[in-house]
């Protein structure tokens, strides 16, 4: 190679490199688009909400008066109805999601059931409401309640929890399900003593980024008929009307996060509005302490899995 | 010749592979394999890189029922009760629960080492923790892995180095005493200590079972196996002593491939 030649392949690499410059400033870019819209959103509702926040705020029921509103029975009723959730959409979800990738066969059936699967995921939250109003407030009779609420984002959470499953347990080598099956193992076997608890990890991780999206959830909801105004708590175990049970709270009205700011931003007051503020924060950081025990959780699993 | 080819007709078979073909969906991947698996020997499969040794292999614990389109023809004789693996009225779990398996690369589970030893007799329903005990450290000890790990025995079985690995997997498949085991290329993702190691091991492990290994390592065939078996697309070109395929194959084609002419 002469020097001529040495030149132009060193005048090409510079050329070449600038490329890979120019897409790291676009990525910055994008990146800073996203984090700076987040954190100016978050920053104005701290600010705005901030001075209201204390243990009297979080413990006072909504009130006409701004300053002695708080929301103790939205907290209380979002908890509830993600309790609900929770123990309706991991069995349901986990089950679908083991039998599409262990027990079915691979056909055109379950292509198009796949497909559906991933557009229920893109369904419109209200759409849910809907089917839930029909289906369990009038048909089964649940009510305008903790229980219906809970089964409806259930519903909403179904397909994340479904394709997170699915991918957790796609991440399986075949060789470890072979070496399973070697042993003399069913499928019954191969799936409790290794697929499920070794993909336990990443179905959790999907459960709580599907919970932390239900968790803001306003419009089914609203839709199945959750109260704007709640001045009392669900009964607790064995205390309601007798005969008090343990599950009366299921069967209870309630209100929850959303629904409570929904109502403060439509006061004209101020102060009204300060208080969907600090609310409003208070709902993030639920938000955020999920999408951190999520990935607590992912590297507490995962430490001892690796193939 | 004759001297030494009389007593070595009277072993014990374990299994006989009789006009054995197998298709993924319409592809025929074994033509007509008929092959006798002598009990307490070592048969080797060699053979070049698709020639359908591993699909063979796989045959004897039914591994490719797991997957759908998979067809058998003929039959695998199981000695001495003359049950017929390949049949459909025997279920593959218990063809699996008497023949075991030893996979390419390590596959040892995300569990303790005692567990990944333990696995078949769980899925046997084993509970007494005693019985479970003394077998985890029989296996252990045949797989040569016992005076390594006795200390940490509930470490992870991943922590351990490759051929350690390959050995917990051996001591999986031992402790449930297995008839027949198949190894398909176990050493091929070891180093070669490691590999001498497992090829000690098989040798030891003969005493007690019949071995059916594949390998691409025709020195590792040569070493360690009594019966070779050659294979080329799908068909059984020569089945003999080791010596004497290897020395003096019958056909032109096997000398080829040991040769290094071709392969």
């Amino acid at each position: 190679m002469n020097q001529q030649e040495l030149q132009a392949l060193r005048t090409m690499i510079v050329v070449h490199k600038r490329w890979d410059m120019i897409f790291g400033l676009i990525g910055i870019l994008a990146l800073m688009i996203a984090l700076m819209t987040f954190t100016a959103l978050f920053a104005d509702m701290a600010i705005n909400g901030v001075g209201r926040i204390s243990w009297e705020f979080l413990t006072s029921f909504p009130s006409r008066r701004a300053a002695d509103a708080g929301i103790l029975s939205a907290w209380v009723g979002s908890v509830l109805v993600m309790l609900v959730t929770a123990f309706a959409a991991v069995p349901l979800g986990v089950a679908a999601g083991v039998y599409l990738e262990e027990y079915a066969r691979k056909n055109w059936v379950t292509d198009i059931i796949e497909i559906n699967v991933s557009n229920l995921a893109g369904v419109p939250s209200i759409i849910y409401g809907l089917l839930a109003l029909g289906l369990f407030v009038y048909t089964f009779g649940l009510g305008q309640s903790i229980l219906t609420a809970g089964l409806t984002l259930a519903l909403l959470i179904l397909p994340v929890v479904i394709v997170a499953t699915r991918e957790a347990i796609r991440s399986i080598p075949q060789i470890i399900r072979e070496g399973a099956y070697a042993c003399g193992a069913t499928t019954w076997q191969v799936v409790s003593d290794h697929i499920v608890p070794y993909s336990s990890a990443g179905i959790l991780t999907g459960v709580i980024i599907g919970m932390a999206r239900a968790i803001g959830e306003t419009a089914p909801i609203i839709t199945v008929g959750a109260l704007t105004f709640i001045a009392f708590l669900p009964p607790a175990p064995f205390t309601g009307e007798p005969p008090a049970g343990l599950f009366d709270w299921l069967f209870a009205p309630f209100t929850v996060m959303p629904i409570q700011m929904f109502n403060w931003t439509s006061r004209p007051e101020a102060a009204f509005l300060a208080n969907a503020a600090a609310a409003g924060f208070i709902l993030v950081l639920m938000t955020l302490a999920m999408n951190g025990l999520a990935i607590w959780l992912r590297y507490r699993l995962r430490k001892n899995i690796n193939w | 010749m004759t001297e030494k080819t009389m007593p070595e007709t009277q072993l014990p078979l374990k299994a006989e592979a009789r006009n054995l073909s197998f298709f993924y969906g319409n592809f025929q991947a074994l033509k007509n394999v008929n092959m006798p698996i002598y009990d307490k020997r070592v048969t080797s499969l060699i053979g070049p890189s698709g020639c359908g040794k591993s699909t063979y292999l796989r045959c004897f614990n039914r591994m490719h029922d797991l997957y759908p389109g998979n067809r058998y023809e003929g039959a695998i004789d199981f000695h001495p009760d003359h049950t017929d693996l390949l049949s459909s009225k025997v279920d593959p779990i218990e063809v699996r629960m008497r023949i075991s398996m030893v996979f390419q690369k390590p596959n040892p589970f995300p569990k303790s080492i005692y567990e990944n030893v333990a696995y078949g007799l769980r899925v046997r329903g084993e509970s007494a923790r005693s019985v479970i005990d003394d077998k985890v450290e029989a296996a252990l000890r045949s797989a040569a892995l016992w005076g390594e790990v006795k200390d940490r025995l509930n470490e992870q079985g991943a922590n351990l180095s490759g051929g350690q690995q390959q050995r917990l997997c051996i001591a999986r498949s031992l402790a449930t005493d297995p008839e027949l085991m198949l190894f398909d290329e176990p050493t091929s993702a070891l180093d070669p200590i490691a590999t001498a190691s497992i090829e000690e091991l098989i040798t030891e492990l003969k005493e007690k079972v019949a071995i059916l290994i594949v390998t691409h390592n025709m020195q590792q065939a040569a070493r360690i196996s009594d019966y070779t078996a050659y294979m080329y697309i799908g068909e059984m070109v020569e089945f003999g002593e080791t010596d004497q395929v290897f020395i003096k194959p019958n056909k032109k084609e096997t000398e080829d491939y040991i040769t290094g002419r071709f392969g």
